[in-house]
């Protein structure tokens, strides 16, 4: 449940982003997330309000090009998040003033803290590895991605 | 003097250490000059930085042990104490004189 394996959506995995802003990034994260059949009921624009609402008290830019932004939304019953990557980088206000290349978008239902605790945990602790990061960051096709995800 | 003190806290944000309240943290423990960890049962990370704060996926009920290491340790100890066991963010700020 917790685990990026368990809660990133395969078909919403976006090995390029086209946007360049971070809302745009946000957005085409959500969208994907959208089209995968995840929140199927809900408004993708006001999802991104979540999201943008919650880096406004504190970047989710952790440094080291990655940004992990996430809030909670009733409109989903599980976590489900994705993986997205951008070539060119995105501003992202990051702790260390980098632009952000891997993003790790998490989505949790409101009541469920416990969760949401542990799904951000594990993201926390697999950026913390650079050889995990790297990998990502080559990673040319949805396949890529989703392999580097599994458990080893 | 430089003294090393130790306390546990409880847990009691019914959302747990989450991104906001790690962030208020540690952004009160960068303003004293002692060294902050916090540890509970298996790792101990830097109470300065947010995102170690994360891995430690601290529910409400659990236990953390803070320890800070300094000259301005007592004060750090009180100050932080108050803010990881308080129960919401806005408790944190009222206690710690924030806007």
């Amino acid at each position: 449940m917790c685990r990026m394996s368990e809660f990133v959506v395969r078909e919403a995995i976006v090995p390029a982003l086209t946007a360049t802003t971070k809302e745009g990034v946000i957005r085409e994260m959500v969208q994907h997330l959208q089209a995968a059949g995840q929140c199927a009921g809900c408004d993708a624009e006001e999802v991104v309000r979540a999201i943008l609402r919650r880096e406004q008290l504190g970047s989710t830019g952790i440094g080291r090009h990655i940004a992990i932004p996430h809030t909670k939304h009733g409109a989903v019953d599980r976590l489900v998040g994705t993986v997205a990557l951008s070539r060119e980088g995105v501003p992202f206000e990051s702790i260390d003033g980098q632009p952000v290349h891997v993003l790790v978008l998490l989505i949790s239902p409101q009541d469920r803290p416990g969760d949401h605790l542990r799904a951000l945990e594990n993201v926390v602790r697999s950026m913390r590895d650079d050889n995990f990061v790297q990998n990502l960051r080559q990673a040319q096709s949805v396949e890529d991605i989703w392999k580097l995800l599994q458990p080893a | 003097m430089k003294e090393t003190l130790r306390r546990s806290v409880r847990i009691t944000n019914p959302q747990g250490l989450h991104m906001r309240p790690a962030a208020a943290f540690a952004e009160l423990a960068g303003r004293f000059e002692s060294s902050v960890s916090v540890a509970n049962a298996s790792q101990t990370v830097d109470g300065k930085n947010w995102v170690e704060l994360l891995l430690l996926a601290a529910e409400p009920g659990t236990e953390l042990l803070l320890e800070v290491s300094g000259h301005d340790a007592a004060r750090a100890l009180e100050a932080l104490a108050k803010q990881l066991g308080a129960s919401s963010v806005e408790e944190q700020h009222t206690a710690n004189g924030q806007v």
